[in-house]
């Protein structure tokens, strides 16, 4: 059974200002008494252990990285959505919650985007007084900018760092609480285990976890009042995406394993605008701004065989295919669109580029249009980009773009607290999955980070630790970790002990192959009833068959791949089951079966107006699912349609 | 996009621990695709040392687009490799012809003890920045975004700075190991916004207090902006120095104040 999902009663606008008003606090002398594990320092992370600093709480951060401020949210380009209405242009919290509910195609809780709506605001205040340099006009006001079809500008930017420049804001307001003592910081710590007792109801709650050092191999346990896994999405079991290299899912997985419910799995978004790979030990993909598609034309050649140079081949043996679909829209369709498209006449042979694995994004017209100065401007440092990866001039050669993985909805389910099934342990950003629904709009992955982090856990939190005032930590002597740990060490023991004939980068590319076939841009019944045979055979191969060398006491990356690519496995197979369960098409998630006359995505509100959020039990078990119904009051569910 | 490969030697440093003696060993690194990155070749090459069962070469990577600052080796003596404004994730190997000899050293700074390999220890940057690179703004306290107007140029400016990425490069290719550009590029983000100007000297005289407990001092050689995959520009040491000096003075007065 799934826990209440304590969403406040009253109108949408009153929900999140009578919850704080109505749950428990710690006051200000007892927060010392308490101390919190923070997993993760990017965005969500970051932001939570500073704010938890201030408010008195004793924090503890852990990240794998050698320093908190490489987390990945630092990757993020585009910027980060507020309704401050500054432009005058209409915006307002009801239309940023009605966007984000819509976008994320009627998948989501509505309390919960209305409440990110409503942080919006306070996010943009915050960074700014933290000194983020975001863009601004003559005047001296912020600057903002139009994104992912809306139809108000209400996304703030600095520059195309803006992930930069927001999480080093996190980053800096975090280490002034480690100055200050009240944030105890660890890096190249990786949690592997979570580790859980019995309260005196029986109730297992979580009380810390267990991490091992990078560098020195050393395993140590961490005990706290509560843990919030701020450890961001799960997009690397497709091995090619966008993501960091070492953007895992590990440590939900951990959680999930010790009881963590895990939500929508299958709900993964693909950006189409990325630099297509070139050779089979390709490491990650990069993506560029959508914005290109504003004057960039999307084509292929008619015929699989076409020998000749882009520019040299006609009008007429050109295949513009989101024109021709989609006259009303054109190259400008949403994301999914563009992408599933784009799959579709690669998959007919008709792809470019020397793999024919991409699409043409042509500028030729716009600059014939326009003028090079002007296309220049626009785009000069996405061109410049592309040329350092390609070594082609996309001045004079078209840009050959494929979709590729860069976020994920799905993630550990949690209540409007951002607590998960297990008491105690708390997911936030990413890592979660509550507010995106099964689509994510642009410029909101930052936000939702921050809101968590800012202003919705700090509160929170404070519900589950007032009663337990008094409260000492659990011995890190005590056999729960002392079992956690010994779990670490075989684990880790395991892995170096196989001796097989391949490397874990070898197993990670070829499970990514099939999760990106299976469970990629289009999902069917029998290629997901494959992908669960195909994961579990070569996860089989993958106990079997791994060679990590060196050892367990040193800096041993294989080694850390290894239990990154193990729990990859586990939840490749579950993101198939999820697929294949949900048998409708919605947002980032498209059935073959569920489609439009047209093609187009086709939900069955009636039947999956629900979040699926699954318990595990082993290795050999199929999971459970459990049902959360949702429901609309405020935004009326409807069909898209962007002919 | 050519489809061409090279053949290469490979030179690189390789160390077993913080405390070990460390040496170059020579790794063939053939069939390279030119289109691959750097560290797609080193990938390539550790994938060779797996398969004959020797340990792969440890080297520091995450988002491989130039913007997390966690790679950054020596290539032939150069921070970040020849290519100008280019984190080592960002180098390609069209720009290396078939047959050269590339010699790959880790960070090369005492500040920067070796981990492992490529890989080493930059956390006396954290230190700077935990000494005085915020401002104090707790969660909750701030007034409405547009209350601060900020002139383009001052924020474009404080941009310029905040770009840096924190890889240390400056820090390497510096005769001195200093970390001046690093400072001044975070000092100079701050002090400049109007939010930054009450912490102003505070912030000036910890971080550079802070910075001298691990780094050398700074002679103005310019190898750090030169080695600088933002091309953070120099001239921020030189307002660095300005605000520290000022400094002095002003939180001496402060402190008489007190």
């Amino acid at each position: 059974m799934l826990p209440d999902s304590k969403i406040p009663d009253g109108p949408m606008a009153d929900k999140w200002e009578n919850h704080k008003f109505d749950i428990k606090l710690v006051n200000p002398a007892n927060k010392r008494k308490f101390t919190i594990l923070v997993v993760g320092s990017g965005l969500a992370g970051a932001s939570a252990a500073a704010t938890l600093g201030e408010l008195g709480y004793n924090v503890e951060v852990f990240t794998f990285h050698d320093s908190p401020r490489r987390a990945h949210s630092i990757a993020a380009q585009g910027g980060i959505n507020a309704a401050k209405n500054y432009r005058n242009d209409g915006d307002s919290i009801h239309r940023l919650f009605y966007d984000t509910v819509k976008g994320g195609d009627f998948r989501s809780r509505e309390a919960n985007v209305h409440r990110l709506a409503e942080v919006s605001v306070d996010i943009i205040d915050q960074m700014a007084a933290q000194g983020v340099p975001f863009a601004r006009e003559y005047g001296g006001l912020l600057d903002n900018r139009s994104f992912g079809g809306a139809q108000v500008s209400r996304t703030f930017y600095a520059r195309g760092q803006t992930g930069q420049q927001l999480l080093l804001g996190a980053y800096q307001q975090m280490m002034r609480q480690v100055n200050e003592g009240k944030v105890k910081l660890h890096t190249q710590m990786e949690m592997l285990e979570l580790v859980l007792k019995a309260n005196d109801d029986g109730v297992e709650e979580a009380k810390g976890i267990v991490c091992r050092n990078l560098t020195t191999g050393e395993v140590t346990s961490h005990a706290g009042h509560a843990v919030v896994l701020a450890t961001g999405g799960y997009g690397n079991v497709y091995y090619l995406s966008t993501n960091a290299m070492a953007c895992n899912v590990t440590a939900a997985w951990r959680a999930h394993r010790k009881g963590a419910y895990f939500a929508n799995p299958c709900y993964t978004q693909i950006h189409p605008t990325c630099i297509p790979a070139s050779d089979e030990f390709q490491s990650k993909l990069t993506l560029m701004s959508e914005s290109l598609r504003n004057d960039g034309r999307i084509w292929v050649p008619r015929d699989p065989d076409e020998a000749r140079r882009a520019d040299q081949i006609p009008d007429a043996d050109r295949y513009y295919y989101l024109e021709e679909k989609y006259p009303a829209f054109g190259n400008l369709v949403p994301r999914d669109v563009a992408s599933r498209n784009a799959k579709t006449v690669v998959d007919q042979g008709l792809g470019v580029g020397p793999l024919k694995n991409g699409v043409y994004l042509d500028f030729a017209e716009a600059i014939t249009r326009d003028g090079r100065d002007t296309i220049e401007e626009k785009y000069g440092n996405l061109f410049q980009m592309y040329e350092r990866i390609t070594g082609e001039d996309p001045y004079t050669v078209p840009m050959r773009i494929y979709p590729a993985i860069h976020y994920t909805m799905g993630g550990l389910w949690v209540d409007y607290n951002l607590m998960t099934t297990i008491p105690g342990c708390y997911a936030t950003g990413e890592a979660n999955f509550s507010d995106h629904g099964a689509n994510r709009l642009g410029a909101s992955a930052l936000m939702q980070g921050l809101a968590d982090g800012y202003f919705v856990l700090p509160y929170t939190i404070g519900d589950y630790l007032a009663p337990k005032l008094g409260e000492a930590l659990l011995s890190t002597d005590d056999e729960a970790f002392i079992a956690a740990e010994a779990e670490v060490k075989g684990r880790t023991q395991r892995f170096l002990s196989i001796g097989g004939t391949r490397s874990p980068e070898y197993f990670h590319r070829e499970l990514g192959k099939l999760v990106w076939e299976y469970i990629g841009m289009a999902r069917d019944k029998n290629g997901l009833e494959k992908a669960i045979t195909e994961i579990r055979a070569l996860r089989d191969e993958f106990w079997a068959d791994l060679r990590v060398l060196g050892d367990g006491d040193t800096l041993n990356s294989s080694l850390e791949k290894a239990g990154r690519v193990a729990d990859f496995f586990e939840l490749g197979e579950l993101m198939a089951r999820d697929a294949l369960d949900r048998e409708e098409s919605c947002g980032g998630h498209f059935r073959v079966e569920s489609q439009t006359p047209e093609g187009e995505a086709k939900r069955d509100d009636e039947n999956f107006t629900n979040v699926s959020a699954w318990q595990w039990h082993d290795e050999n078990t199929p999971p459970t699912k459990h049902v959360e119904q949702l429901t609309f009051d405020e935004v009326i569910p409807s069909q898209r349609s962007y002919k | 996009m050519s489809g061409k490969t090279l053949n290469l030697t490979l030179s690189v440093w390789r160390q077993p621990g913080p405390d070990a003696r460390g040496a170059f060993m020579t790794y063939p690194a053939n069939g390279i695709p030119e289109d691959a990155s750097f560290l797609e070749m080193l990938d390539i090459v550790n994938e060779g040392l797996i398969e004959d069962g020797e340990l792969p070469i440890e080297f520091p990577h995450d988002c491989r687009e130039g913007i997390c600052g966690t790679c950054g080796v020596m290539i032939n003596g150069r921070a970040h490799g020849q290519e100008k404004g280019t984190a080592t994730c960002q180098l390609h190997m069209r720009k290396f012809a078939d047959g050269d000899t590339i010699v790959i050293e880790p960070w090369r700074a005492t500040a920067f003890p070796v981990v492992r390999d490529l890989v080493v220890d930059r956390s006396p940057l954290d230190k700077i920045i935990e000494a005085g690179g915020f401002i104090s703004a707790p969660t909750g306290t701030a007034p409405d975004a547009n209350e601060t107007p900020i002139p383009k140029e001052v924020a474009d400016s404080a941009m310029d700075a905040a770009a840096c990425i924190g890889c240390g490069a400056c820090v390497a290719a510096c005769p001195n190991s200093a970390a001046q550009l690093f400072t001044s590029a975070k000092v100079w983000h701050l002090n400049s916004l109007p939010q930054g100007q009450s912490e102003r000297y505070r912030r000036a005289q910890n971080m550079v207090e802070t910075m001298e407990q691990f780094f050398g001092s700074c002679t103005n050689h310019g190898e750090c902006t030169e080695a600088c995959p933002k091309e953070i520009p120099q001239d921020f040491i030189a307002y660095l120095n300005r605000d520290y000096m000022k400094s002095l003075v002003a939180n001496r007065k402060l402190a008489g104040q007190r």
